[in-house]
């Protein structure tokens, strides 16, 4: 038990007694986190069960039942008694049961307690973290609202608990016990354990190993589920005002331990176990949903050689398999940028040699234009040069006959031509 | 009075999340302020009760080191400090024994109990610190084996399927043993300090304070602080981690007039005044160690063991050791590579 260590006497007073109180005044400075999940159909007394378990109003409006599917509403405030503040999140399942088809109700609510998880270890897994100042979100206890029906679980209840054994501490309550008499309620509750035992689902059991709990947390185990009733409304009994449902024939008190199990479901959950249930949630459930997910990540503990791998060569052999493919991306990128050029040059091609052919055939027509021109031109030329010519003899034989005839025949000669 | 959520839109926002695996979680609304109007009693403030059960039960380890020139009476501090034979000196060490030609590291632990509470305390000597003729590089060997155990447990810290309780290794404080020359520190003193106050919390100690009056011990005090200021020296606890006033208050007072603690050392029982008390005797009167008048030793023994304790294990952990591990994490080999086989998978991959 001293791990092989020899266990030396003091001679007198150290004073490392005080470690665990210097341990609390830490803990007390930081606060503390409490996260419980409510899963339950709508109506089933969710919020007025956690209204009146920490004495207080949360304002939670009611939800209709006709909500397409299951969301997860969670809300944070902050408590203090004496010295001690809890950041305490209610995260509560709204449209839970509602659904014609229920095949899906159950998902969000597992895909929302891995998101914490997930958080948790992404925060774990970064190279600078802060772990000791990080919001833990992580879920703690997941209160699970059986309805009163007196028969047995109802499938969505048994699938839903099933499919969070694994994930949550999951401390199953029959809520709205007043509708129950108790020998009913006796054999529902024996009821309800068989077939969560023959199911296989694992509930939170109430730590016995400590020897100042286990004897109360061994009883309370077999009164498990708890069945409770809610109420924030008051009600003068004798001359005190309790939390009690005022019926006709009479008045159910919620903090009477003979009327209902609220009283031990508080202790329980709050005043006995609350270190515990966090204790569970980080050790066993946080560190199996780390396990699957490094694996899922490829990482191991042993390589296929069989020696023991480091995260550091993990994270060596990731970094690398990242590096090339990033280098894989950016040559695809490149690939593609080069292809794209190169498309872009066939087209530009083309169209300068649509342009240049065009051009040519311009400049063919201006050379036939321009021979035509020039054809017509000489043919001009020749025309002129002909005319000159023949205006040339006919003012030759203009002269020779002016000079030999009057004006007169010149008149005739004119009119002649 | 009632508890409720801040704002009614961002609720509307929150209310439209449909969680995916791997999407950034719901992030809980902004808390409302401290109620302390809660009706009735609920019983949160039993957490207290049941955090200290639980660390009663799985208990506590602390690991001290001790570094100096041999003779400061190191061990004798130790074993005073724990009021137990915790230090190797008395493990079988022979005072004859030679002076080891390099700093050696030795750990010894054992386990002891008060109050219910029970410590697995390690003690860390460094024998053959400061002894040779040259000096140089003998914090090496040191800083070698804080690292060590930096790298024992971020090791076990990232298995994929890691203990419950990864076992602590890791050094929570160094005493740093002055030797009471009345002038001022060593350049051996400074060059340990300004290379091991970065990975380490280092708490100096003026050795065998039975040496200086009164006033010389002021003026001395006045000079180490001094000089460990100019040297941009941060000894434990550092002014940069003080989380709120009250801490700094405190810890102001500490670091400005307390420390270094000038101590003295021992093991032996004497009758002074009809009481049994620690001291040593001389010609000229006996020194009580417990004695605030005589000495520091009772200011050291209760900042380290009865108040900082548990803050000298936090500051390793959320500190020290964060940023051995980011480096670690970001250099490709900051420190020498594992062994052969190492390499050859990296070839394997490649």
């Amino acid at each position: 038990q001293n791990d092989g260590l020899r266990s030396l006497p003091l001679s007198g007073h150290v004073g490392f007694d005080s470690l665990p109180d210097q341990l609390v005044n830490k803990s007390i400075k930081q606060g503390f986190c409490f996260n419980i999940l409510c899963i339950g159909e709508t109506g089933t007394g969710k919020s007025t069960l956690i209204d009146s378990l920490f004495n207080t109003s949360f304002d939670d409006p009611v939800s209709t039942h006709f909500q397409p599917n299951v969301r997860l509403r969670a809300q944070t405030y902050e408590l203090q008694e004496s010295n001690v503040r809890l950041k305490l999140t209610i995260v509560n399942t709204v449209g839970f049961g509602d659904q014609i088809n229920k095949e899906d109700s159950y998902q969000p609510i597992v895909d929302y307690i891995d998101a914490q998880f997930e958080a948790y270890l992404q925060e774990e897994l970064k190279v600078k973290r802060s772990l000791f100042s990080y919001h833990d979100t992580r879920i703690h206890a997941c209160l699970y609202f059986i309805s009163p029906t007196g028969h047995s679980l109802k499938t969505l209840d048994l699938l839903t608990m099933k499919s969070l054994d694994s994930k949550v501490n999951i401390i199953p309550i029959i809520s709205k016990a007043d509708s129950i008499s108790k020998t009913e309620l006796q054999k529902f509750k024996n009821k309800l354990m068989s077939e969560l035992v023959s199911n296989d689902v694992q509930i939170y059991q109430f730590p016995t190993d400590d020897e100042t709990v286990s004897q109360v947390n061994t009883v309370m185990n077999g009164h498990l589920p708890f069945a409770v009733v809610g109420s924030t409304e008051e009600v003068k009994i004798g001359n005190k005002m309790v939390k009690a449902r005022q019926y006709p024939w009479g008045i159910v008190q919620v903090e009477n331990e003979n009327h209902c199990d609220f009283v031990k479901l508080r202790e329980m959950l709050i005043c006995t176990n609350m270190e515990d249930l966090r204790e569970q949630t980080h050790a066993r459930h946080y560190e199996r949903y780390r396990r699957c997910r490094l694996e899922e990540m490829g990482f191991r503990d042993i390589s296929p050689e069989n020696k023991p791998v480091s995260l550091q060569e993990a994270y060596e052999a990731k970094r690398h398999e990242f590096y090339l493919e990033l280098q894989r991306k950016e040559e695809e990128m490149r690939q593609h940028f080069v292809q794209r050029v190169k498309e872009k040059e066939t087209v530009l091609k083309e169209a300068e040699q649509e342009i240049q052919s065009k051009f040519d055939r311009l400049m063919l027509m201006r050379q036939e234009e321009k021979l035509k021109l020039e054809k017509k031109k000489k043919a001009l030329e020749d025309d002129m040069a002909m005319f000159n010519k023949k205006k040339a003899n006919a003012e030759l034989l203009q002269a020779q006959a002016f000079v030999s005839t009057p004006v007169v025949s010149l008149k005739r000669d004119k009119d002649r031509k | 009075p009632c508890a409720g959520p801040v704002e009614s839109k961002t609720e509307a926002a929150m209310s439209e999340l449909v969680p995916e695996p791997r999407q950034k979680p719901a992030v809980p609304m902004k808390p409302m302020g401290i109620n302390a109007n809660l009706l009735g009693y609920i019983g949160i403030d039993t957490i207290i009760e049941q955090m200290r059960k639980k660390t009663m039960k799985t208990g506590f380890d602390f690991n001290i080191m001790v570094v100096g020139q041999s003779g400061l009476g190191k061990s004798t501090l130790v074993n005073t400090l724990f009021k137990s034979q915790v230090s190797r000196k008395s493990s079988g060490w022979n005072r004859e024994e030679k002076i080891p030609k390099t700093v050696e590291i030795k750990a010894i632990g054992h386990v002891i109990e008060e109050g219910g509470v029970k410590m697995k305390l390690t003690v860390i000597d460094t024998p053959g610190f400061g002894d040779q003729i040259n000096n140089e590089n003998c914090w090496e060997p040191i800083e070698k084996y804080i690292n060590e155990q930096y790298e024992k447990f971020l090791k076990e810290e990232v298995n994929i399927a890691r203990k419950k309780r990864i076992p602590d290794t890791r050094v929570h404080c160094c005493l740093y043993f002055i030797s009471p020359t009345g002038h001022s520190l060593r350049p051996l003193d400074l060059e340990f300090m300004k290379h091991l106050s970065k990975v380490v919390n280092i708490i100096p100690v003026i050795a065998k304070a039975d040496t200086m009056t009164l006033e010389e011990k002021i003026e001395f005090k006045q000079r180490v602080r001094k000089e460990l200021e100019v040297n941009g020296i941060e000894f434990y606890p550092q002014k940069e981690f003080d989380e709120d006033l009250e801490d700094k208050t405190e810890n102001d007072k500490i670091r400005q007039e307390s420390m270094p603690f000038a101590v003295v050392g021992s093991d032996k029982e004497y009758q002074v005044n009809g009481k049994r008390v620690l001291g040593r005797k001389t010609p000229w009167g006996i020194i009580e160690v417990e004695n605030l008048t005589h000495c520091e030793f009772a200011l050291l023994r209760d900042f380290v063991i009865r108040t900082h304790l548990q803050d000298l294990k936090e500051v390793t952990h959320n500190i020290h050791y964060e940023t051995y591990r980011a480096k670690r994490l970001n250099d490709n080999g900051g420190l020498p590579p594992m062994t052969t086989e190492t390499e050859e998978n990296h070839e394997s991959n490649l």
